[in-house]
C-alpha cells in the first residue's frame, strides 16, 4: 500500500516532548511529524512509552515540556483548545471502553448529537452506515456486554469515526482479542487506511504493519530509537536495539 | 455400579417431583441436621410468639371507648381505633382532615398509575407527578386564595409530618450530594477543599446537634421578617446532614468506575457536564443504589429526632396520645402501631430499590 505523503500538510507535530510520571521519565525529547494520510505504526517493548506518546496527542496525558501541535492548534492547558482537538482526534483503546449502559447505537450517536449538534435522526443514519461498514449492522440495538470482543472493538472504531475525525489513534486495538477476532478488526483498520485516514497505530501485529504502514517508529525507554519505512525497518534495521526487538517478536 | 440412562427425547426439561410435601422433605428435613434446626427454630418461634399472640389477639379488646379495656390483660386496640387519625395527622384540625386524606389518595392513585407499564411513559403522568408537591402543599396548607381554611404548619404532625420531612429531605439531599461528590473529585482546588471540608465537618457531628443548630442558628442568617417555620428548619438540617453521607456513597461509585470510561468520554470530546451526566453518573449511581437506599431508610427513621426541636412527628404523637387522660399509659399499643408504620415505609423503600436494581442491572 505504498503512497506518497511527502508533500501533504503536517497534521501532528511533536517538538522535544517530555513527560514524567513523578520522577519517571516516560517520554524523552520526542520529535515527530505525521502528515495527512500518513499511517504510522509505533512498536517497542512493554513500558517503552508507546501508550503515553499517543495519549499526549489528545491530552489524556499531559506533557510537561515541549510542543504538540495538532492541525495547527498548539496543545496548551486551555480547556477549550483541548476540547477542539479531541473532537478532531478519534481514539481506540485496547480495552474498547464502550459505555456498558448504552446500546451500540447510542454509544455511537451520543457525542455527535451532543457535541457536534447533529440532529438525532441524521446521527443515527450515519451510525447505521458506520456499523454496516464495520460489518455489524445487526447488533445496533444490543448492549456492549452482549457482543464478542471483536464486535465491541469494531463498535469502538465506529464510535470514534462518527465524530468524523481527521486523525485516528489506536492503542493496541487487538491485544485484548482472541486470535480469530484479530483479523476482523485489522480488516476494518485496513479499509480505513485505504480510505486515506491519518492513523497512528500502536501494535505488535507486524504483518499488518509491513503491509499498511508508511512509517515505522521503534521506541525504547521513552525515546524514539528508530524511524523509517517498513521496507528498511524490517529488512535492514539500523539500530542494534531494533534488531533485538524484531528478532524477539518475529520469532514468536 | 453402572445404570443404563436412556437418551432424553422431550423438547422441555423433565418435570421433577414437586409439591409441598416434597419441598418440605428436601428443604426442611434432610439431611438430619436440617431436621434438628427446623424443629428447634419452630419451638423457639412458638415460645416467643404465643404470649404476643395472646396479648395482641386472644385477650385484646376492640371498640372505641376506654371502658371496653377495663380489667383486661390484653392489648387495648380501642385506643388505636379511637386515636388513629391523630397518629396520621397530629393536631391538624379534625374537620379539615379530609384534605390530607384527599392528598394521600391522589398520591396513591399516581403510584398505582405508575405501576402500569403502559402509562409510565405518558407525558401527562410525568406532569402530574411534577405538579403533585405544589398541589399537596396547597391542599394541606390552604389559605384565603384557595378558599380553604388556613392550617399553619405548627398544626402539621403525625405520619404526615414524618413523610413530609423524609421526602423533602431525600429530594433535596440527592442533587446536593451529587454536587458534593463531584466537587470532591474536582480538579479545581477551591471546589475540592470546600466539598471536603463540608463533608468532613457535617459527618463529624450528630444529627441532633445539626437540628439544634438549624433551629437556632438558621434564622440569624436571614432578615427577621423572613419567617422560618420549625418544619422548614428541620428539613434544612436533615437535608444538609444527609447530603454529606450520600455524597460519600456516590463518591464510592465514581471511584468504582473503570478509568477507561472517563478516558473514552474525554477522547470523544464530551465536555465535563455531558461526560458526568451521560456516562459517569448513570453508571456510578447504579453501583451505589443499595447503599443509597440504605441512606434513605436512615433519613426516614432519623426524622424521629425532630421531636427534640418540638415537632410532633409520628413518634412524638405516640407520646402525646398516651398522655391523653382518656387513654393514659397505653404506650405498648402506641409503640407497636408506630413501629408498624415505620416498618411498612422502610420495607417499601427497600422493595422499591430491589426492583430498580433488577431493572437497571449493568
Ligand atoms: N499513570 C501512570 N503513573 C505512573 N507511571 C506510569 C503511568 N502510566 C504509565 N506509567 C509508566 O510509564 C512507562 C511507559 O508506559 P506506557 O504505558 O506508555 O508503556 P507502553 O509502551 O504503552 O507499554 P505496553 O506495551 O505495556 O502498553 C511505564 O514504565 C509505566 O510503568
Ligand atoms: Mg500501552
Amino acid at each position: 500500500m505504498e503512497h506518497n505523503i511527502d508533500n501533504k500538510p503536517v497534521m501532528i507535530e511533536m517538538n522535544q516532548v517530555n513527560k514524567w510520571y513523578d520522577d519517571y521519565h516516560a517520554l524523552d525529547n520526542i520529535n515527530l511529524k505525521v502528515r495527512k494520510g500518513e499511517r504510522m505504526v509505533i512498536c517497542g517493548p512493554s513500558g517503552s512509552g508507546k501508550s503515553t506518546l499517543i495519549r499526549t496527542i489528545n491530552r489524556l496525558e499531559e506533557h510537561q515540556y515541549g510542543q504538540i501541535i495538532v492541525e495547527g492548534v498548539e496543545m496548551t492547558p486551555d480547556v477549550k483548545k483541548i476540547h477542539e482537538i479531541r473532537k478532531e482526534v478519534g481514539m481506540v483503546f485496547q480495552q474498547f471502553n464502550l459505555f456498558p449502559h448504552l446500546t451500540v447505537l447510542n454509544n455511537i450517536t451520543l457525542s455527535p448529537v451532543w457535541e457536534r449538534n447533529i440532529p438525532k435522526k441524521e446521527a443515527e443514519q450515519t451510525a447505521l452506515e458506520l456499523l454496516e461498514r464495520v460489518g455489524i449492522l445487526e447488533q445496533a440495538n444490543k448492549y456492549p456486554g452482549q457482543l464478542s470482543g471483536g464486535q465491541q472493538q469494531r463498535v469502538a472504531i465506529a464510535r470514534a469515526l462518527a465524530m468524523k475525525p481527521k486523525i485516528m489513534l489506536f492503542d493496541e486495538p487487538t491485544s485484548a482479542l482472541d486470535p480469530e477476532m484479530i483479523k476482523e478488526v485489522l480488516d476494518v483498520m485496513r479499509e480505513l487506511a485505504i480510505g486515506g485516514m491519518t492513523m497512528m497505530v500502536v501494535t505488535h501485529e507486524m504483518v499488518f504493519a509491513r503491509e499498511v504502514a508508511d512509517t515505522m517508529v521503534f521506541m525504547d525507554a521513552g525515546k524514539i530509537v528508530e524511524k523509517s519505512t517498513p521496507k528498511e525497518f524490517f529488512s535492514n534495521p539500523k539500530e542494534e536495539r531494533t534488531r533485538q526487538f524484531l528478532n524477539q517478536i518475529l520469532n514468536n | 455400579m453402572k445404570t443404563i440412562v436412556e437418551p432424553y427425547h422431550g423438547d422441555r426439561p423433565p418435570i421433577l417431583k414437586s409439591g409441598a410435601l416434597n419441598w418440605m422433605k428436601n428443604n426442611l428435613f434432610s439431611p438430619w441436621y436440617n431436621a434438628v434446626l427446623t424443629v428447634v427454630t419452630a419451638a423457639l418461634v412458638y415460645i416467643l410468639v404465643t404470649p404476643l399472640w395472646r396479648w395482641a389477639v386472644t385477650d385484646a379488646c376492640f371498640g372505641t371507648t376506654p371502658d371496653v379495656c377495663k380489667g383486661s390483660h390484653g392489648a387495648c386496640w380501642a385506643f388505636i381505633q379511637d386515636m388513629w387519625p391523630v397518629f396520621m395527622v397530629g393536631t391538624y384540625p379534625s374537620d379539615q382532615r379530609w384534605r390530607v386524606a384527599l392528598a394521600a389518595g391522589m398520591v396513591l392513585l399516581l403510584i398505582i398509575a405508575t405501576l402500569f407499564r403502559a402509562l409510565r411513559k405518558k407525558r401527562l403522568l410525568h406532569l402530574l407527578w411534577i405538579l403533585s408537591p405544589a398541589v399537596i402543599f396547597i391542599l394541606v396548607r390552604g389559605g384565603e386564595t384557595f378558599h380553604l381554611q388556613y392550617v399553619p404548619s405548627t398544626q402539621w404532625g403525625g405520619l404526615m409530618l414524618t413523610v413530609f420531612l423524609s421526602l423533602v429531605s431525600m429530594i433535596f439531599a440527592f442533587p446536593l450530594s451529587v454536587l458534593l461528590a463531584l466537587g470532591r473529585q474536582s480538579d479545581m482546588p477551591v471546589i475540592r477543599s470546600v466539598s471536603v471540608a463540608y463533608i468532613e465537618l457535617v459527618r463529624g457531628v450528630p444529627l441532633i446537634s445539626i437540628l439544634f443548630m438549624a433551629s437556632v442558628v438558621l434564622p440569624l442568617f436571614f432578615p427577621p421578617e423572613m419567617e422560618f417555620s420549625k418544619i422548614m428548619r428541620a428539613m434544612v438540617g436533615i437535608t444538609l446532614f444527609f447530603a454529606a453521607y450520600l455524597a460519600e456513597n456516590i463518591r464510592g461509585g465514581l471511584q468504582g468506575l473503570a478509568r477507561g470510561q472517563y478516558e473514552a468520554a474525554d477522547a470523544l470530546g464530551l465536555g465535563y457536564w455531558k461526560k458526568m451526566g451521560f456516562i459517569i453518573l448513570p453508571q456510578a449511581l447504579r453501583i451505589v443504589l443499595p447503599p443509597m437506599v440504605n441512606n434513605f431508610i436512615g433519613i426516614l427513621k432519623d426524622t424521629s429526632l425532630v421531636g427534640i426541636i418540638g415537632l410532633i412527628d409520628l413518634l412524638q404523637v405516640a407520646f402525646a396520645a398516651t398522655s391523653n387522660p382518656k387513654w393514659l399509659g397505653k404506650i405498648e399499643e402506641a409503640y407497636l402501631f408506630v413501629a408498624l408504620f415505620y416498618w411498612i415505609m422502610c420495607y417499601s423503600l427497600s422493595k422499591f430499590s430491589r426492583i430498580l436494581e433488577e431493572r437497571y442491572q449493568l
